[in-house]
C-alpha cells in the first residue's frame, strides 16, 4: 500500500509550479504532464486495442501476462489488501531471477491461498514475479475455469510441466497436499496432510531449483468446512462439496469468505542444486526425506505463526 | 537446396511418394524433382494429378496404383526403390468417399505398402507422415507433448485413431527391417495461404463456432516448412519420431481476433449438433475428436526436431500471420483499431499529447 501512495505524489506536487499554465483542468488539477487519469485512459485504450486485435503474447503454457495483470488480478486486490489484510514475511527469500519452487500448505475449500500468494509475489516482491502455479486436472476439465486458469499462468500438476517451467527459469508454486489439504474438515485446520508422492521434490532436484517452503495462515478460516456432502459431490464429479456456516444456508452469499487475518511467510530456500541432479531424483529415499523436511518446516512455521496471531480476525 | 552431407551413401536414388495427387504429395515430389542428385521420383496415387498438381510434379513419373493393392509391391521391386515417403494417410472422409473408405486407405493401405517395403531388398529409408493427433486431447495432458510421452487418453475414432494404428504398423515394420532408416513425422495442423485442411476451412467461416467456456492452445505448421521437413527427412538421414510444428502457441480466441473473425461460442452439448450440421452442409468436416481439440487443444515439443534437423519450422504466430495476410480482410483492421485508439484519446484529452502507454498503468 505505501508505495502506491508514493507513486501518486508527483501529481499532487505539480500544481505548486505556478509558472506553468495548464491548458486543461483535469481531475488531478492543472498539469502540463499528462494527468493520472489520462495515463490510465491511454493505458486502458491501448489494452483494449491489443485485446481486440489479438496483439498480445501468450507463452507455451497459455499464460497471458497482459490479461493476468490487467483483468484477472485487479478484482482480487481488494480481497488481499482490505479483506484479508495479508501480511507477507520473508519475501527476500524468493530470488529476483531464476527458477525456484514455492511449496505451500493448502486450505480453505476454494484455492484463495494460491491466488493471494500470486498477488503477494507480483505486487510486493521487488522483482514483481509471476507465480506459475501447478493445478489439479479437474481445473482444466471445467468450462470457463480451464481457459482462465491457463491464462492466469497455471498448468497441470505433472512432472513434465513442472520441470519445463523450472528449466525455463520461472517461479513455480505448488500445493502438494492437493484436494486432501484444501478439502479437509475445519477441525483438522493447520494439520498438514500427506505431501503427494514427492513429485515436486524430484522436479526441483532435476532442475536444481531451490525449494522455498511457504506457510499460509488465515486461509483455513475463510470457509470453515464443517461437513462434506460426499454423495452429492460424487454425483457432480467433484472431490468434495463443502458445508460451511454460510453455505449452502445463505445461498450465493455463502461464497463470501470470512475476513480472517492472513500471514504468508516465505521460509529459507532449501538448495537442491548440490544434491546430485537427475541421479538424486532417482533416489526415492532422498526424495522422501527432502519431502518430509519441507513438510516439517512448513508445519513448524505454521505453529509459530499461530502462536503469534492475536486472533483469527485481527 | 544444398546438402551438407559429404558421403553419397545416404542419398536416396529412387524415391517413391504415395498420395502424390494431393497437396503435400505433389509439392514434395516437385521439390525432390528439382534435386538432380535423385535419379528417379515415382509418384503413386489412385487418381491422376489434376492441372496445377501435374505442373508441380516436374520430372516425377506418375503410376496410377492403389496402395491397398499388392500391385504396389511390383512398382517398388521393379523400380528398385530405396526410399518410400508415405503421405497417403488422409485426414478427412469427404475426399476419400466416406469414413469406411478413408479407414481402408489409411490402415489397409499402410499395411499393404509396408508389406511391399518389407519384401524389397533395395529399401533403405522410410518416411511416414503422421499427426500429433495421436496424443489425443484431454484436460490431463501436459502442456507440451514430447515424442516419448504416452497419450493420457488414446484417440478412439477418426483420423487420430487411424494414425495410431498406422504408427503401430510402422513400428512393426521397423522391428522386422532394422536396416531401413525410419522417420516418423508427427505434424501439427498445417496452415498457410494455399493449403486446404479442415482447420483452414474452419477458420475461413464468416462466423466461427467455438466451444463455450474453452479456449484451446493451438500450434501450427506452415505449409512450406512442413514440406521442407519432409524433403530433409528424404534427402538427409534422421531416424526416429519427430514432432513437427512451429514453436509457440496461439489461443483460439487470439487467433480469431488476429483474423478479425467473430467467434460464436456454443455450449458443449450443442457442439456436436453444430458440427453435424456443418458436416452435412459440406462446409467443414470436423470429427468428434477434433471437437475435443477445440476444448483442450494440443501442443507438441519440437526440440528434438530442431536438434536433429538443425532447422525448425517458423513459429506458430508467424505461420498464422501468413494465413491472415491471405485471408479475407478482417472486420476490424489492426491499423484502424490503432487509429481509433489515438482519435479517442485525442478527443478525450482535448488535443494534448498522450504519453506512450506503459504496461502496468491500468493495474496500478
Amino acid at each position: 500500500m505505501p508505495e502506491r501512495h508514493a507513486a501518486r505524489r508527483p501529481d499532487n506536487v505539480i500544481p505548486l509550479r505556478e509558472d506553468v499554465v495548464a491548458p486543461v483542468p483535469g481531475p488531478a488539477g492543472p498539469a502540463p504532464e499528462p494527468a493520472d487519469w489520462e495515463r490510465r485512459l491511454a493505458g486502458g485504450l491501448a489494452f483494449l486495442r491489443r485485446r481486440i486485435t489479438g496483439d498480445y503474447p501468450v507463452d507455451d503454457f497459455g499464460f497471458d501476462a497482459d490479461l493476468t495483470e490487467h483483468v484477472l488480478l485487479p478484482p482480487l486486490r481488494p480481497l488481499y489488501d482490505t479483506w484479508f489484510r495479508v501480511e507477507t514475511r520473508g519475501l527476500d527469500n524468493v530470488p529476483d531471477t531464476g527458477a525456484a519452487l514455492v511449496v505451500a500448505n493448502h486450505s480453505g475449500t476454494l484455492p484463495l491461498d494460491a491466488l493471494m500468494t500470486a498477488i503477494a509475489l507480483l505486487d510486493h516482491h521487488p522483482a514483481s514475479r509471476h507465480l506459475r502455479m501447478l493445478a489439479a486436472d479437474l481445473v482444466f476439465a471445467l468450462p470457463v475455469l480451464a481457459p482462465l486458469a491457463r491464462k492466469g499462468g497455471n498448468t497441470l500438476a505433472c512432472n513434465a510441466d513442472a520441470e519445463r517451467l523450472l528449466s525455463g527459469g520461472e517461479l513455480v508454486g505448488v500445493w502438494p497436499e492437493g484436494f486432501k489439504g484444501i478439502g479437509k474438515p475445519f477441525r483438522e485446520r493447520y494439520k498438514l496432510q500427506r505431501f503427494g508422492r514427492g513429485g515436486f521434490v524430484s522436479a526441483a532436484l532435476r532442475t536444481g531449483a531451490p525449494i522455498i517452503p511457504c506457510s499460509i495462515v488465515g486461509a483455513e478460516e475463510t470457509y470453515p468446512m464443517l461437513g462434506n456432502a460426499k454423495t452429492l459431490a460424487r454425483l457432480l464429479g467433484l472431490p468434495y462439496l463443502p458445508i460451511t456456516p454460510t453455505f449452502p444456508l445463505l445461498g450465493p452469499l455463502g461464497a463470501v469468505p470470512l475476513p480472517s487475518k492472513w500471514i504468508i511467510e516465505f521460509g529459507e530456500p532449501i538448495e537442491t542444486a548440490s544434491l546430485g541432479g537427475a541421479a538424486a531424483a532417482e533416489d526415492p529415499m532422498l526424495v522422501f526425506n527432502l519431502t518430509d523436511q519441507v513438510r516439517e518446516t512448513i508445519q513448524s512455521t505454521l505453529y509459530t505463526l499461530l502462536m503469534q496471531r492475536r486472533s483469527v480476525f485481527f | 537446396m544444398s546438402d551438407r552431407r559429404t558421403g553419397t551413401a545416404g542419398r536416396p536414388r529412387v524415391v517413391l511418394v504415395t498420395g502424390v495427387s494431393r497437396y503435400l504429395g505433389s509439392r514434395l515430389a516437385g521439390r525432390l524433382a528439382a534435386d538432380r542428385s535423385i535419379e528417379r521420383i515415382i509418384g503413386v496415387d489412385t487418381v491422376a494429378p489434376r492441372g496445377e498438381q501435374r505442373q508441380l510434379l516436374g520430372r516425377t513419373e506418375f503410376v496410377r496404383a492403389d496402395i491397398r493393392n499388392p500391385l504396389i509391391a511390383k512398382v517398388i521391386a521393379s523400380g528398385d526403390v530405396d526410399t518410400v515417403v508415405h503421405l497417403n494417410v488422409i485426414a478427412t472422409p469427404t475426399g476419400a468417399g466416406g469414413r469406411t473408405a478413408m479407414k481402408e486407405i489409411n490402415v489397409i493401405g499402410t499395411m499393404q505398402l509396408l508389406a511391399a517395403c518389407q519384401k524389397a531388398p533395395s529399401m533403405r529409408r522410410l518416411v511416414v507422415k503422421s499427426t500429433t493427433a495421436v496424443y489425443g486431447s484431454s484436460p490431463r495432458d501436459p502442456a507440451l507433448f514430447r515424442e516419448e510421452l504416452a497419450p493420457r487418453a488414446l484417440p478412439r475414432a477418426g483420423y487420430a485413431k487411424d494414425a495410431v494404428e498406422v504408427e503401430g504398423y510402422v513400428r512393426g515394420f521397423g522391428r522386422r527391417r532394422p536396416d531401413v532408416t525410419l522417420s516418423l513425422l508427427r505434424f501439427t495442423n498445417f496452415i498457410g495461404p494455399t493449403i486446404d485442411t479442415p482447420l483452414t476451412r474452419y477458420l475461413s467461416l464468416p462466423v466461427v463456432p467455438t466451444v463455450l467456456g474453452f479456449d484451446p492452445r493451438i500450434q501450427l505448421c506452415h505449409e512450406d516448412d512442413g514440406l521442407e521437413v519432409l524433403r530433409r527427412a528424404v534427402v538427409e538421414e534422421h531416424p526416429g519420431i519427430f514432432n513437427v510444428g512451429g514453436t509457440g502457441v496461439l489461443l483460439l480466441s487470439q487467433a480469431l481476433r488476429r483474423l478479425g473473425r467473430p467467434a460464436l461460442p456454443v455450449p458443449s452439448p450443442g457442439v456436436s449438433l453444430v458440427a453435424r450440421a456443418f458436416r452435412g452442409a459440406g462446409v467443414v468436416d470436423f470429427s468428434p475428436e477434433q471437437m475435443r481439440y477445440l476444448e483442450h487443444g494440443r501442443v507438441a515439443d519440437v526440440t528434438r526436431l530442431r536438434e536433429a534437423f538443425g532447422w525448425c519450422p517458423r513459429p506458430t504466430a508467424e505461420a498464422f500471420a501468413d494465413f491472415v495476410a491471405s485471408a479475407r480482410p478482417p472486420m476490424l483492421d489492426p491499423e484502424v483499431a490503432a487509429a481509433a485508439e489515438r482519435t479517442i484519446l485525442d478527443l478525450l484529452t482535448r488535443g494534448r499529447v498522450a504519453p506512450a502507454p506503459s504496461p502496468g498503468v491500468l493495474g496500478a
